[in-house]
C-alpha cells in the first residue's frame, strides 16, 4: 500500500500543519487593548481540589473583581478596577500537572496577552511557575501555595506570594496544643504522604521539640493522597495513646477521615488538630465532633477581624454563592486587593499616570495592606512573600449548630521566621527573632 | 530507496521550515512544538512496541527517569548543556530498560501492560518519599545552555526548539532505518504469530527486550527534553495517568509512520491548550470528545486519513 504514488496525502499533512501554525498566529495577533488590565486567573476548577479550594478561590475574583469594577462598592477601596482601569479577568484550570501549567502560563502571557497572572494553589506548579515567570518578566501573584521554598531557596523580581507560606500552620498549631495541654507527653500525626503532609508534619514535629521538649511523636500516619480509606490508620492512632493528633489534611481526606473516625470514639480519646479545617467547616458542619481544634492558614473567615471590609465580602460572597467564603476565597482577595493597592500606589507616585510594570513591582514590594482578613504585610522574601498572623479555634456544636469558641490569634512575629531565616533552621533555634 | 526519501521529506521538510521560520513565530509556538516533538518522543516508543501487538501503560518511568537524569545532572554537579542533558536522559532511561527488559520481555498483552505500569508506580513511590529532590514538588531543572553559553529567554527558547527539531530529523531517521532492519521489520510478524517466528529462527524475546530499550531511550529522551522545555520537573511524570495519556496520544496518531507521532501530539497538545483557554470547566470534555471521534471514524488513528486516502487513489 505504501507503494502507491499520490501526493495528496503528503500535501494535505503539510496543508493541515500550515493552518495549524497559521490559526495560532492570528488567534495570537489579538492586539493587545490598552484600556482594561486583563489578569489571568489560574485555580483548580476540576479534579479534587477544586470543589474545597479551586472554586471558592474563582469566586472570590469573580465577585471582587465585579464590585471594584462597579467602583464604591469594596470598603476602603472605592476607587474603580485598578486605578480606574476595568479589571478583565480570564480564568484558567490549574489541574493536570507542571507541564501543562508551565504551557498554559506561557500562553496566557504570550498569547492572551494578560497584564499579570494571580493564581495557583499547588506548591509543585508554583514552584514550576516562579522561574517562567522571571524568564517572561511578567508580574505573578501566587495567592496560596504552601511551601516556604519559593523565596527561602531562590529570590523572584516579577514573583509575589499574597498569603502566609505553611510554615506559620503547623508553629501556630504547635502553640495552641501545648497552651491547651502544658504537660503534654504523647503526639501522633496523620497527613497526606506528599510534600504538603511531609512538610506540615516535619515542621509540627520540629516546633513541639522546642515547645514541649519532653513530649514524643509516637507515630506519624502518612496516607496516600485521595485515598478516602483510613481504617488501619485510624486503629494505629487509637492505640497509640495520643493526647494531639496533627493533621493537614485538605478536602474530601478530611471529610472521610473526620466520619471515620469521629464513629470510633478518636475525637474523644485525642485532641485532634486540622490545620487547614476551616474550609470543610460548613461542609461538615455539627459533624464535626466537639473540641476538635480548627485551623484555616490565617485570620479567615469565623477568626476574621470584624471590619467593614470582611463583612462586606461575607456578606456578597454569601449571597451570591449561598455558603460563607472559606479560607481559598480569603485568600484569592488578599491577591487582587493586594494588587490594586500597588498598582495605585504606584500610580499615584507616577502623578496619576499608568504605572508600568517595574513600578507595580517597585511599590508592591514591603507594601502593607488592608483586606478582609486584616491588614497582609509583604514581609518576607525581599517583600515578596506575605505575612500573616494565624488563629485556631475548638469546636463546639451549640443547638445544633456548629461554633467555635477559645480562639487564639498569634501575631504575625511568632508564627512566622525572620527575613533571610529558613524556616526549617528558625524553628530549630527554638524560634530566635534576631539572627 | 526514493520511497524512504518521500516519507522522510514529509518529516524534514516542516520541520526545516520551522526550523527556518523560528525566530519570527511566535514563543508561544515555540513551546508548544518543542513541548509536542519531546511527548512526540515518547509516542514513536509507544508506537514501536504497539506494532509489535505491546501496550505500556508504563512509559512515564523512562519519561520521568530521563528527566530526573537531565534534571540531577543540573542540580548536582551544575551542568546545563542541552545535548548532555538530552543523551544522559535517553543513556540513564536505555539502561533501566535493559536491566528490566530481561524480566518484562518475557510477558505480553495485559500482564506487560500491567508490569510496565507497577515499575512506573515504583519510581512514583520512591520520588515521593524522596524529600530531597522535593518530594512531590520537585525541583528546578536549570536553563540549558549551548556549549556553554548562557543566552537570554527568548534565545534559549528558539535554541531548544532547533535542537529539538534537529533531534527528532535524527531519531525518524534511525527509527526509520531500524524498521527496515530485519530486528525491526520482524514487528508484525511478532504482532501476528509469535511461534512462527521463532520457528524462523528468530527470537522474539530478544526482538522485543531491543524494542523495550529503544522505546525507553525514546521516552527518556522525550522527558529530558520535556523537563528542560518546562524548567521543572516532579513525580507526576511517573504516575500512571501521565502513561496513559502516551498511550491516548499513541492512538490518535496511528501506527502509519514515524511521522504520525509527531503530529498526533502536535494536534493533542493543541486542542488540549485551547480547549483549556476556551472553556477552562470543560476542558476535558474536548479531549474526550476528539479522541472518540477519532475512534469511531479512524479507528486505526489519524495517520489512517493519509494511508487511507493513498490506497484509493
Amino acid at each position: 500500500m505504501m507503494q502507491k504514488r499520490s501526493g495528496s496525502g503528503r500535501i494535505l499533512f503539510v496543508a493541515f500543519a500550515t493552518v495549524l501554525i497559521a490559526v495560532g498566529f492570528t488567534l495570537s495577533a489579538h492586539a493587545a487593548d490598552q484600556k482594561p488590565i486583563k489578569i489571568g486567573i489560574v485555580s483548580f476548577l476540576s479534579g479534587p481540589p477544586a470543589g474545597p479550594f479551586g472554586v471558592p478561590a474563582r469566586n472570590g475574583a469573580e465577585i471582587l473583581a465585579e464590585a471594584l469594577n462597579e467602583g464604591g462598592k469594596v470598603p476602603g477601596y472605592g476607587t474603580k478596577g485598578l486605578g480606574g482601569a476595568p479589571i478583565e479577568v480570564v480564568y484558567i484550570d490549574e489541574a493536570g500537572g507542571t507541564t501543562k501549567q508551565v504551557t498554559e502560563y506561557r500562553n496566557l502571557v504570550q498569547r492572551q496577552d494578560v497584564d499579570l497572572v494571580i493564581g495557583y494553589i499547588s506548591s509543585g506548579d508554583t514552584l514550576a511557575i516562579a522561574p517562567v515567570a522571571e524568564g517572561l518578566k511578567k508580574l505573578t501573584v501566587f495567592f496560596d501555595s504552601g511551601t516556604p521554598r519559593i523565596f527561602e531557596d531562590a529570590s523572584y523580581k516579577y514573583v509575589f506570594r499574597t498569603g502566609s507560606h505553611s510554615t506559620m500552620d503547623s508553629v501556630g498549631a504547635a502553640l495552641y496544643v501545648t497552651e491547651m495541654k502544658p504537660n503534654i507527653k504523647k503526639y501522633a500525626g496523620i497527613n497526606q504522604n506528599y510534600a504538603w503532609g511531609q512538610d506540615s508534619w516535619s515542621d509540627f514535629e520540629a516546633a513541639m521539640k522546642i515547645l514541649a521538649p519532653k513530649a514524643k511523636a509516637v507515630t506519624s500516619q502518612m496516607t496516600k493522597l485521595m485515598s478516602g480509606q483510613f481504617g488501619a490508620e485510624i486503629s494505629v492512632l487509637l492505640s497509640s495513646g495520643a493526647e494531639v493528633i496533627h493533621s493537614s489534611f485538605w478536602g474530601g481526606d478530611t471529610e472521610s477521615f473526620v466520619l471515620q473516625a469521629a464513629p470510633r470514639g478518636l475525637f474523644k480519646k485525642s485532641t485532634v488538630v486540622l490545620t487547614c479545617g476551616e474550609h470543610i467547616m460548613y461542609r461538615l458542619g455539627n459533624q464535626i465532633p466537639d473540641g476538635t481544634v480548627l485551623g484555616g492558614k490565617g485570620t479567615v473567615g469565623i477568626f476574621a477581624p470584624n471590619t467593614e471590609l470582611n463583612r462586606w465580602f461575607q456578606k456578597a460572597y454569601t449571597a451570591r454563592y449561598d455558603v460563607p467564603p472559606t479560607y481559598p476565597s480569603y485568600r484569592m482577595v488578599q491577591a487582587v486587593l493586594g494588587v490594586k493597592a500597588a498598582y495605585e500606589k504606584a500610580m499615584a507616585a507616577n502623578k496619576g499616570m499608568t504605572p508600568t510594570q517595574d513600578q507595580v513591582i517597585a511599590s508592591f514590594e514591603h507594601l502593607s495592606f488592608d483586606t478582609p482578613s486584616g491588614i497582609v504585610e509583604m514581609g518576607l522574601g525581599k517583600g515578596h512573600q506575605a505575612v500573616t498572623g494565624i488563629s485556631y479555634g475548638t469546636t463546639k456544636v451549640v443547638k445544633g449548630k456548629l461554633t467555635i469558641t477559645n480562639i487564639k490569634t498569634y501575631p504575625k512575629e511568632k508564627v512566622n521566621p525572620p527575613e533571610g531565616v529558613l524556616s526549617k533552621d528558625w524553628i530549630e533555634s527554638g524560634f530566635k527573632r534576631t539572627k | 530507496m526514493k520511497r524512504i526519501d518521500r516519507t522522510l521529506l514529509v518529516l524534514i521538510l516542516p520541520l526545516a521550515i520551522l526550523m527556518a521560520a523560528g525566530p519570527f513565530l511566535p514563543q508561544w509556538v515555540l513551546f508548544l512544538v518543542t513541548l509536542s516533538i519531546g511527548k512526540g518522543f515518547v509516542v514513536l516508543g509507544l508506537m514501536l512496541l504497539l506494532r509489535t501487538g505491546l501496550v505500556s501503560f508504563g512509559q512515564g518511568l523512562f519519561y520521568c527517569l530521563g528527566a530526573y537524569a537531565a534534571g540531577a545532572l543540573g542540580k548536582v554537579l551544575g551542568i546545563s548543556d542541552v545535548f548532555l542533558l538530552l543523551v544522559s536522559g535517553a543513556a540513564a532511561a536505555a539502561l533501566l530498560a535493559y536491566i528490566l527488559g530481561f524480566l518484562v520481555a518475557q510477558y505480553r498483552d495485559i500482564f506487560f501492560a500491567m508490569l510496565s505500569m507497577a515499575f512506573s508506580m515504583i519510581l512514583y513511590g520512591l520520588l515521593v518519599k524522596t524529600a530531597a529532590l522535593g518530594s512531590s514538588d520537585g525541583f528546578n531543572v536549570p536553563v540549558p545552555t549551548l556549549f556553554g553559553a548562557k543566552l537570554v529567554e527568548a534565545s534559549t527558547r528558539y535554541m531548544v526548539f532547533a535542537v529539538a527539531c534537529a533531534a527528532t530529523i535524527l531519531v525518524a531517521l534511525g527509527v526509520h532505518w531500524y524498521q527496515k532492519t530485519t530486528l525491526g521489520s520482524l514487528s508484525p510478524a511478532i504482532k501476528d504469530n509469535e511461534l512462527r517466528v521463532e520457528y524462523m529462527g528468530a527470537s522474539v524475546r530478544h526482538a522485543i527486550h531491543v524494542k523495550f530499550v529503544i522505546a525507553a531511550a525514546l521516552a527518556g529522551l522525550g522527558g529530558a527534553l520535556t523537563g528542560m522545555t518546562v524548567g521543572h520537573i516532579d513525580p507526576e511524570m511517573a504516575y500512571w495517568t501521565t502513561s496513559g495519556e502516551f498511550v491516548f496520544v499513541t492512538i490518535l496518531s496511528g501506527t502509519g509512520s514515524v511521522v504520525a507521532p509527531f503530529l498526533g501530539s502536535l494536534i493533542f497538545e493543541t486542542i488540549r491548550s485551547y480547549a483549556y483557554e476556551y472553556s477552562p470547566n470543560t476542558w476535558q470534555m474536548v479531549l474526550g470528545a476528539s479522541m472518540l471521534l477519532v475512534i469511531v471514524f479512524l479507528p486505526l488513528g489519524m495517520w489512517s486519513i493519509f494511508t487511507a486516502r493513498r490506497k484509493r487513489a
